[in-house]
C-alpha cells in the first residue's frame, strides 16, 4: 500500500529535465541523485575502458613483433603506465563504486545516498582526475616520462582522482551504516551491498595510503630527486595500488552482484547466506597488503628452512596473498549449492555475474601462483595476465549488473537477447586477453616489454591477447550503443521485472527522486520473496 | 508494487558523524604511512651511518610543546560546544566554536614559527623532504578543521540548532587531530 504513487513522481521528475543540453549538464553538475552520480559514474568509466583498450590493443601489437614502429619507443614505457593506471584507477574501481551509488540506496530501501553531494564532489574530482593523468602522460609525464613539469602534474592529478574514489567510497559506506531500512540488520543486507560495504571500506582504507605515498613522491620529484627515485621511482613506491591483491578489493563487488545474481535466477533464497557473508568480507582482507603497501612472495626452498624461516616467509604469504583467495572458494561453493537446489533462468545478468566472479577468481588463483618462489614467474607477463583477469572480469560483471539494474537507473529494459550474446563476447574476450600471458608467463616472457626471445610460440601468445583486448573494447562499445538504445526507446520496465528479492525491486522504475513512497519493515533478508506465494521456505536466513 | 508494510520514519542514524569517523580512519591511514615512510628512511641512515637530521636544524621545542598542549584546549572547547548544545547554550556553543577556531589557528601559527625558526630548504635532503612532508599534510589537515569549524559555526548560529550532530563530529575530528599531532611531535619533534 502506498500514500504517494511513485509513477506520478518519476513522470515529474522526467519533465523537470527537460531544458536542453545546457540544462542537462547542469542538473549533472549540482545533483545530489545517487542515482545520476551512479550513471555518470558507469557512462564514464565505460567510455574511459574504450581508450584504455585500444591502448592494450596497441600495446598487444607492439609486443607480436618487437622490431614493429608503430609506437615510438620512447612512449612505451608512460603507454604502459596509462595502461596500468588507466584500466585500475579509469575503469575497475569507479566502474564498481558507480553501481554501488546506484543501486546501494534502492537495495536498503532508502531515500538517498548518505552525504551525498561528497559523492557528487568525489565523482568530479576522480573525472577531473582522470583527464588530467591522461593529459600528463599524453604530454610525456606520468612514471618514467621525460617532462617533469608534467611528471608533477600526473602526480597532482593522480592525488585528484584517488582522493575522488575514496570521498565516493566512504559515502557508500556511510550509507550502509546508517540508512537502512527498519528491520534491516546488517546479516539482512542484500549481498551486492554487503560487497558494496567491503570494497568502499577496504578503498576507504587503502587509497589514503596511495596518496600519502603519492604527495611524498610529488614533494620529491618537484623539489629534490634525491629520496624516492624521481620519476623512475614512481612505480616502485605506488605500484602497490594498481597490483594484486588490492585490485581484489576495487574488483570486490562483482562477487556479491553474483549472488544475487543466483538467487535471483533460481528463484530461491540463497543457501547458507552466513557463508557467502564470510566469503565475501574474506576477499576484504586484500586490505592488509595494501596497508602495508607490499606483497608477500613465498621464497623458493621454503620448505628447507628452518621452521622459523618457513613461519616467517609462509604466514605474511598466507594472510596477505592467501586468505582473500579463501573467500571466493567459500563463496562459489555457496553458489554451487544454490545452483543444485534449483534451475536457473538463463538471463544474461546470471550468465556475467557468474562469469565474472569466475574471472577474478581466476585471476585471484593466479596471483597466488605468481607469489610463490618456486614458480619463478616473477617478472613475467603471468601478473599481467592476472591483473587483466581481475579487471575484465569486474568488465563482464558489469555488463550483466547494469543489463540487470537498467531498469532501475533508467525506466527501461535492455533486451536479454542482445546483452547475452555480448556478455559471451567478453568473457571470450577476457579469455583471449589473459589466458595467453599465463602460458607466456611459465616461458618468461618479461612483463612490460616488447622486445624479448623465448623458445615457444610467442607470436601466438600475443595474437591472442591482442585479439582478447580489441575483442573487449567492440563488445563493451557494442554494450553501450545497446544501453543507449534501449534506455532511450527500449521496452518499458515493469516495477520487478525479474521477479527479484531485494528491497529494489519494490518501487517503480525507475524510481521517483526519494526512491520509495513509503519506508518498508524488513524481516528477512528477501523481503520480496516473504510476499510470493512461490517462494521456498525459509531456511534460517532471517 | 509490491505491498510490504510501511514502516514509521526511522531516527536519523548519524551520517555526518559516521562519515566523519570514516574519514578520520582514512586520515589516519593517510598520516601512519607517512609517519612510516619517515621512521623507514630515519632507520635507513642511522643504520648505514649517515647524517639524518642536519646539526643546524634545532626543533623550536617550547613552540612544538605550546602546541601539543593547545590540543587539549581544542579538546575542551570542542566538547564544551556539544555540552553547551545539549542545553541549547546558543551563546556558549558560538563561543565555544570560536575559541577552537582561535586556538587552531594558532596551532598553525606555531608551526608557521617552526619553519622560519628551523629553516630548512625542501630540498635539500631527506630528512627536510619528510619533515616538509608531514608538517605541510598536518597544517592542510589542520585547514580542514578550521572549515568544519567555521562551517559548525555558521549552520548553530544560522538556526541550526537542533542539528547537533554536526558538533559531535566536529569534536571527534578535533579529537582525531590531537592524536596525529601528538605522533607527529613524538616521531618528528622529540625522538627527531
Amino acid at each position: 500500500m502506498t500514500t504517494i504513487d511513485p509513477h506520478l513522481a518519476a513522470a515529474e521528475t522526467a519533465t523537470d529535465r527537460s531544458g536542453g543540453a545546457l540544462a542537462t549538464v547542469a542538473a549533472w553538475l549540482t545533483t545530489s541523485d545517487h542515482k545520476v552520480i551512479g550513471r555518470l559514474y558507469i557512462a564514464a568509466s565505460l567510455l574511459v575502458m574504450l581508450g584504455v583498450g585500444v591502448i592494450a590493443g596497441l600495446l598487444g601489437i607492439e609486443r607480436i613483433d618487437g622490431s614493429s614502429d608503430l609506437l615510438d619507443a620512447g612512449a612505451l614505457p608512460q603507454l604502459f603506465s596509462l595502461y596500468r593506471v588507466g584500466l585500475t584507477f579509469g575503469v575497475v574501481a569507479p566502474l564498481a563504486l558507480g553501481l554501488a551509488v546506484a543501486v546501494v540506496p534502492l537495495q536498503l530501501g532508502a531515500k538517498s545516498l548518505a552525504l551525498p553531494r561528497a559523492a557528487a564532489a568525489g565523482f568530479w574530482a576522480w573525472l577531473l582526475g582522470t583527464v588530467l593523468v591522461i593529459v600528463s602522460i599524453a604530454a610525456n609525464g606520468g612514471p618514467g616520462g621525460g617532462n617533469a613539469d608534467m611528471v608533477d602534474l600526473f602526480l597532482v592529478a593522480h592525488i585528484v582522482l584517488v582522493l575522488g574514489l575514496a570521498t565516493t567510497a566512504g559515502s557508500v559506506a556511510t550509507s550502509i551504516f546508517t540508512t537502512r531500512a527498519p528491520g534491516m540488520n546488517m546479516r539482512r543486507v542484500p549481498l551486492f551491498s554487503w560487497g558494496a560495504l567491503v570494497s568502499a571500506l577496504g578503498m576507504v582504507l587503502v587509497l589514503p595510503v596511495l596518496v600519502g605515498t603519492l604527495v611524498l613522491l610529488g614533494l620529491d620529484h618537484h623539489y629534490a630527486r634525491t629520496t624516492f627515485g624521481g620519476n623512475y621511482g614512481i612505480l616502485d613506491w605506488a605500484g602497490f595500488a594498481f597490483t594484486q591483491p588490492v585490485t581484489f578489493l576495487y574488483a570486490l563487488p562483482v562477487f556479491g552482484f553474483a549472488a544475487e545474481a543466483v538467487a535471483t535466477a533460481t528463484r530461491k533464497r540463497l543457501p547458507m547466506r552466513g557463508f557467502a557473508f564470510i566469503g565475501i568480507g574474506l576477499v576484504g582482507t586484500a586490505v592488509f597488503a595494501g596497508a602495508a603497501q607490499t606483497q608477500a612472495d613465498l621464497p623458493r626452498d621454503v620448505l628447507r628452512q628452518g621452521f622459523g624461516g618457513f613461519l616467517g616467509d609462509v604466514l605474511p604469504f598466507l594472510v596477505l596473498e592467501a586468505l582473500p583467495v579463501l573467500g571466493p572458494v567459500i563463496l562459489l561453493g555457496v553458489l554451487g549449492l544454490a545452483l543444485k537446489s534449483g534451475r536457473p533462468r538463463l538471463s544474461a545478468a546470471f550468465v556475467a555475474g557468474f562469469l565474472g566472479a569466475g574471472m577474478v577468481f581466476t585471476g585471484m588463483v593466479g596471483n597466488l601462483l605468481y607469489q610463490i618462489g618456486d614458480a619463478q614467474l616473477a617478472g613475467t607477463v603471468f601478473e599481467e595476465a592476472a591483473w587483466l583477469y581481475v579487471c575484465y572480469g569486474l568488465v563482464l560483471g558489469a555488463i550483466g549488473a547494469v543489463t540487470y539494474w537498467g531498469p532501475k537507473l533508467t525506466g527501461r529494459l535492455i533486451d536479454d537477447k542482445k546483452s547475452l550474446p555480448l556478455v559471451g563476447l567478453a568473457f571470450i574476450a577476457t579469455v583471449l586477453a589473459a589466458l595467453p600471458y599465463y602460458i607466456a608467463g611459465f616461458a618468461k616472457q618479461p612483463a612490460a616489454a616488447t622486445q624479448f626471445d623465448y623458445s615457444g610460440p610467442e607470436s601466438l601468445w600475443n595474437v591472442a591477447s591482442t585479439a582478447g583486448h580489441f575483442l573487449m573494447v567492440l563488445t563493451v562499445a557494442a554494450f553501450i550503443g545497446l544501453a543507449a538504445q534501449s534506455f532511450r526507446s527500449g521496452k518499458p520496465a515493469g516495477d520487478d521485472p525479474f521477479d527479484g528479492q531485494t528491497l529494489e525491486w519494490a518501487t517503480s522504475s525507475p524510481p521517483p527522486a526519494d526512491n520509495f513512497a513509503e519506508l518498508h519493515v524488513i524481516s528477512s533478508p528477501e523481503p520480496l520473496l516473504d510476499l510470493k506465494p512461490a517462494a521456498s521456505a525459509p531456511e534460517g536466513n532471517s | 508494487m509490491h505491498a510490504l508494510p510501511p514502516a514509521p520514519a526511522p531516527a536519523p542514524r548519524r551520517q555526518l558523524f559516521v562519515g566523519t569517523a570514516i574519514a578520520c580512519a582514512a586520515g589516519a591511514l593517510l598520516y601512519g604511512t607517512m609517519t612510516a615512510m619517515y621512521l623507514r628512511f630515519r632507520d635507513e641512515a642511522i643504520t648505514t651511518g649517515q647524517e639524518w637530521r642536519p646539526k643546524s636544524a634545532i626543533v623550536p621545542e617550547v613552540a612544538t610543546n605550546i602546541m601539543w598542549i593547545s590540543f587539549l584546549a581544542i579538546f575542551v572547547f570542542a566538547q564544551w560546544a556539544v555540552y553547551a548544545a545539549r542545553r541549547e547554550h546558543r551563546t556558549y556553543v558560538g563561543l565555544a566554536l570560536g575559541l577552537v577556531a582561535i586556538v587552531a589557528l594558532a596551532v598553525i601559527n606555531g608551526q608557521a614559527f617552526t619553519y622560519f625558526q628551523m629553516n630548512l630548504g625542501v630540498a635539500d635532503g631527506t630528512y627536510q623532504l619528510l619533515f616538509y612532508g608531514l608538517t605541510g599534510t598536518f597544517v592542510a589537515l589542520m585547514i580542514i578543521g578550521l572549515v568544519f569549524t567555521l562551517v559548525a559555526t555558521f549552520r548553530y548560529l544560522g538556526g541550526r540548532t537542533r542539528d547537533r550532530e554536526i558538533l559531535s563530529a566536529h569534536a571527534m575530528y578535533w579529537y582525531f587531530m590531537g592524536a596525529v599531532y601528538t605522533v607527529l611531535w613524538f616521531v618528528v619533534y622529540v625522538t627527531k
